[in-house]
C-alpha cells in the first residue's frame, strides 16, 4: 500500500454572497507533514481552514480526512471536528473556566474521559509546555502569549490527527511571539501534521515542509521552503515576497 | 509640624509631599460630607414643610396615618402579604424555568422543531403585549369556567400561573439577549472541539450568558414582587386584598400605608443586591 495522505483535498469551491473566496483548491498533506499556508490578507486562508474543519460549507470539491471524505453530507461534523485541532488568532478561550477546564473540556464531554484521567493528562501537556502553575488560573490572568499557549495544549489534549492553526501569532506583542512558536517548533519535533498559515517568512521557511501561495483564492505555487523563499516560479509569488520584505525594510 | 511615619516592609516612608497631599484629600473629603449632610436636611425639611403646609394635610393625615388603624390593620395585612411572599417564592422559579426553555427553544436551528420554535415566538409576542393585569382576569376567569379535568381553581395558584405567563415572557427575551451577547467566536472554538449545539450551549454559551443577565434579572423580580399584588384583583386574601377590606369597613387608608410598606421592605434587599452586582459586573468589564 502506498504512502497514503492524511488530508485531501480536490477541486474546493466556496464563495460569499456571489464572490469567490476559494476556486478551485487542491492540496494534500501527508502524516506528519507541516504545510505553510501564505498569501495577501484576503485571499482565503482562513476561509480554507475553516472549511477543513466543517466550520463552512463547500460549494464544490471534496475533502479527504485519512481516506474519508468529509464533505459528505451524510458525515456528522462533530464526528469529524473531534479529530482535529484548531487554534485561532484571537484564543478563543472559554472567559468562565479555569485553564485546567479549558482544556478538559473536550476531552471530559466529547471523548468520554474521565475527569481524573483527562486532568492528569491536562497537568502533564502544561508541565511540558511550562504553565504548570497556571492550572487553576482564568484565562483573563495570563499574558497573550500564555492565553495562546494554553488554546494550542486545548486543541492538542484530544490527540487530533491533525492541527490547524490560523495567525496563532497575529494578535501577539511581538515579545511574546517567539514563546508561541517554540510551542509549534515542538509539535513538529514531536511528529504533529498541522496546516499554519503565518504572517512570519522567517518562522515558515523554518518550520514549514511545504509551502503553499494563495492568491484571491488559487493555489498558485507549491514548494518546499528554500526553493519557495529562493527561487519562486511565479511572478505574483515574487511580487508577492517583495512586497513582505519592503514591508519589514520600513 | 511633620508627622513622621515609619517604615513599612518595602522600606518605603512618607515623603513630606505624599503626607501633606494626604491631609488635603482628608479635609475636602470631610468637608464634602458635611455638604451633603447639609443639602439632605435642608431638601428633607422642605419636603415635610411643603406637604404638611398644604391645605389639605389635616385631612390626608387622618385618613392615611392614623396610628391606631395602623396597629389594628397590621396583623391582617401582614397574614395577607405573606401569601404574596408565597406567590412570588413560587412564581419566581417557574418563571425562570419557562423563560430558559422559550429562550432555548428559539435557539434551535434544526427544522424538526419549527412548530416548537413557532410557538416560542407567538408565545414572546403575546404574553409581552398584554397588560399583566389582563393575563390575570383571563387566567383566573378564564381557565376555571374550562371546566377542564384538574385544572386548578385555588385563586392564588391561578395568580401563580397567570404571574408565570406574563414574566415568563420578558425573563425569555432577558435571557435569548444574553445568549445572543456570547461571541460567535465561543461558539466556533467550542464546536471545533467537537462539542455539539447542545453541549455549545451547556457548557459554553448558557454559563457565560447567565452571569451577564443576572442583573436585569433580578431586576424583573422586584418587579414580579410587587406585582404579586394585582392577584387580588380576581380574590386570594393577600395583603393588598386585606387593606381593601380594612379600608372598606373603616374608611380609612392606613391599612395600604401598611400594604406600601410591606412591600419596600421586601423590594429594598433585592434592588441593592441589584445595584451591587451591576455595578460588579461594571467593574470587572472595566480591567
Ligand atoms: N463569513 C464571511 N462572509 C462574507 N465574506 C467573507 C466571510 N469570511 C471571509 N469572507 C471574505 O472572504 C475573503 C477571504 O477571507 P479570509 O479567508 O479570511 O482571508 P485571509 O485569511 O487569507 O486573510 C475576504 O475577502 C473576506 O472578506
Ligand atoms: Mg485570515
Amino acid at each position: 500500500m502506498k504512502d497514503h495522505s492524511l488530508l485531501t483535498v480536490e477541486g474546493l469551491w466556496k464563495s460569499y454572497h456571489g464572490h469567490a473566496v476559494l476556486r478551485g483548491i487542491d492540496l494534500e498533506v501527508r502524516p506528519h507533514e507541516v504545510v505553510c499556508l501564505v498569501g495577501a490578507s484576503g485571499s482565503g486562508k482562513s476561509t480554507l481552514l475553516r472549511c477543513v474543519n466543517l466550520l463552512e460549507t463547500v460549494d464544490d470539491g471534496a475533502i479527504h480526512l485519512d481516506g474519508r471524505d468529509i464533505t459528505d453530507v451524510r458525515v456528522d461534523p462533530d464526528a469529524v471536528r473531534k479529530r482535529m485541532g484548531v487554534v485561532f488568532q484571537a484564543f478563543n478561550l472559554f472567559p468562565h473556566m479555569t485553564v485546567l477546564d479549558n482544556i478538559t473540556l473536550a476531552p471530559r464531554k466529547v471523548h468520554g474521559t474521565g475527569r481524573r484521567e483527562a486532568e492528569q493528562q491536562a497537568l502533564e501537556l502544561l508541565e511540558r509546555f511550562g504553565l504548570a502553575d497556571k492550572a487553576k488560573a482564568y484565562p483573563d490572568r495570563l499574558s497573550g502569549g500564555q492565553q495562546q499557549r494554553v488554546a494550542i495544549i486545548r486543541a492538542l489534549a484530544v490527540r487530533p490527527l491533525l492541527m490547524l492553526l490560523d495567525e496563532v501569532t497575529s494578535a501577539l506583542d511581538p515579545a511574546l511571539v517567539a514563546e508561541v512558536l517554540g510551542v509549534i517548533r515542538e509539535l513538529k519535533g514531536s511528529g504533529m501534521t498541522m496546516i499554519l498559515t503565518t504572517h512570519e517568512m522567517g518562522f515558515c521557511r523554518e518550520i514549514a515542509d511545504t509551502v503553499c501561495f494563495l492568491d484571491n483564492g488559487v493555489l498558485l505555487e507549491k514548494a518546499p521552503p528554500e526553493e519557495f523563499f529562493t527561487d519562486p516560479k511565479e511572478p505574483r509569488t515574487r511580487q508577492f515576497l517583495r512586497s513582505v520584505l519592503d514591508a519589514r525594510r520600513i | 509640624m511633620a508627622v513622621r511615619s515609619t517604615p513599612d516592609a518595602s522600606g518605603w516612608v512618607k515623603s513630606a509631599r505624599q503626607v501633606e497631599r494626604e491631609r488635603l484629600l482628608r479635609r475636602r473629603s470631610i468637608r464634602s460630607g458635611s455638604i451633603a449632610t447639609v443639602s439632605t436636611l435642608l431638601v428633607v425639611v422642605l419636603l415635610v414643610w411643603g406637604v404638611t403646609a398644604s391645605p389639605g394635610w389635616e385631612r390626608v393625615r387622618e385618613t392615611f396615618f392614623d396610628p391606631e388603624q395602623f396597629v389594628r390593620a397590621f396583623p391582617d395585612v401582614l397574614s395577607g402579604f405573606l401569601l404574596n411572599v408565597k406567590i412570588f417564592l413560587i412564581a419566581e422559579p417557574l418563571v425562570l424555568l419557562v423563560g430558559l426553555s422559550v429562550a432555548l427553544v428559539r435557539g434551535l436551528r434544526s427544522p424538526v422543531f419549527f412548530p416548537l420554535r413557532a410557538l416560542a415566538v407567538a408565545y414572546t409576542d403575546i404574553f409581552r403585549g398584554v397588560p399583566t393585569i389582563l393575563v390575570i382576569y383571563l387566567v383566573g376567569f378564564g381557565l376555571p369556567a374550562l371546566g377542564l379535568q384538574g385544572m386548578p381553581t385555588d385563586l392564588a395558584t391561578l395568580g401563580v400561573i397567570a404571574l408565570t405567563l406574563s414574566y415568563g415572557a420578558y425573563v425569555a427575551e432577558v435571557f435569548r439577549a444574553g445568549i445572543d451577547s456570547v461571541h460567535p467566536s465561543q461558539i466556533a472554538a467550542a464546536r471545533s472541539l467537537g462539542l455539539g449545539h447542545g453541549g455549545t450551549m451547556r457548557h459554553v454559551v448558557l454559563p457565560q450568558a447567565v452571569r451577564r443577565v443576572v442583573p436585569p434579572l433580578l431586576n424583573d423580580f422586584v418587579s414580579l414582587q410587587k406585582d404579586t399584588a394585582l392577584v387580588a384583583t380576581i380574590g386570594p386574601l393577600e395583603a393588598l386584598r386585606q387593606a381593601q377590606i380594612h379600608a372598606a369597613s373603616t374608611f380609612n387608608y392606613t391599612p395600604y400605608l401598611v400594604g406600601a410598606l410591606l412591600f419596600i421592605l421586601l423590594t429594598i434587599p433585592l434592588a441593592r443586591l441589584t445595584d451591587y452586582l451591576a455595578a460588579r459586573s461594571q467593574r470587572r468589564r472595566g480591567q
